[in-house]
């Protein structure tokens, strides 16, 4: 078991429910990007505050840090390798009946 | 008594250690992949916003707070469990059991009032990542509770302290994916 100062975890704690009450009150102000910011923002925040002081990242040894962090950019590699064509809305024998009947629906110049 | 095996000395990490590590890191490509598939087609489906406003708010908020809670009694018990004091490790680890059975039960009927409003699994791309998302999410509380209860077993005898660090690495990471998958099915509406 790992023998370390522990800090305070009540304040860690009471510091992740205001961001948690941020992260609901923000899109009560229905402004697209505060409720970007205040859900996704404040998740990235909320995350670091539980790895690092929970999970104890910042005392773990750099290896652990370093194959997590490899996780992630899979991850990302994923995403960026897929996203263009998942996203992409049209391509060879695409079949796609609601967006096809509403570009029907719209009228042609 | 055959010696066992407690640290590995390429990484110098002691052994059940390393490997909760090597599960979260193995979990980060399996919740990712789906988070970065769902993000994918939010992005290019705006529809999808109507469909995530019929998720309540209130309730992923609600379970927010008991996993966040149940996560301070976990790292609690790591630090009793660092004291040598084993039956205050327990002790903590059945809080935060609580916490995980109260998130699922929330979580259950919190589905039955969707299902009873026609929103299936099967009924489009929002709901079937919603329901695919949340549920293997569910999946691995259940499993972490379980765990949990075997490791406080052992831990209220003073014995294997070291799991209750173990188990406490995977219960926060279990908080740390709903940390994600709170906006992303709650918020982003």
């Amino acid at each position: 078991m790992s023998e370390h100062a522990h800090p305070n975890y009540f304040k860690i704690w009471a510091w992740l429910l205001v961001l948690l009450s941020i992260s609901v009150a923000g899109p009560m102000l229905e402004i697209p990007v505060v409720t970007l910011i205040t859900a996704f923002g404040i998740a990235i925040v909320k995350a670091y505050l539980v790895a690092r002081n929970f999970m104890h990242l910042n005392v773990e040894k750099k290896y652990v840090v370093y194959l997590l962090t490899t996780m992630v950019v899979f991850m990302l590699l994923f995403f960026a390798g897929a996203a263009p064509d998942v996203m992409n809305q049209e391509g060879d024998q695409w079949y796609k009946p609601k967006v096809e009947a509403e570009a029907a629906a719209t009228p042609h110049h | 008594m055959r010696p066992i095996a407690t640290t590995r000395s390429a990484s110098g990490t002691p052994t059940g250690r390393l490997a909760v590590w090597w599960v979260i890191a193995s979990e980060i490509v399996i919740f990712g992949g789906l988070l970065a598939s769902y993000i994918m087609f939010r992005l290019s489906h705006p529809e999808w916003a109507e469909y995530a406003s019929h998720t309540n708010t209130w309730i992923g908020a609600f379970n927010t707070f008991v996993l966040l809670t149940s996560s301070l009694s976990a790292v609690l018990a790591h630090q009793a469990a660092e004291a040598g004091n084993g039956k205050k490790a327990a002790k903590l680890l059945y809080w935060t059991m609580l916490g995980g059975i109260t998130f699922a039960v929330v979580k259950g009927f919190e589905w039955n009032m969707e299902i009873s409003h026609g929103f299936t699994i099967s009924s489009n791309g929002f709901w079937s990542f919603y329901y695919t998302a949340a549920g293997l999410h569910a999946l691995h509380v259940i499993a972490g509770v379980v765990i949990m209860g075997i490791v406080a077993q052992t831990a209220k005898q003073n014995l294997e302290l070291h799991r209750v660090e173990l188990i406490g690495i995977y219960w926060h990471f279990v908080d740390l994916v709903w940390i994600f998958l709170f906006p992303l099915l709650y918020i982003a509406k």
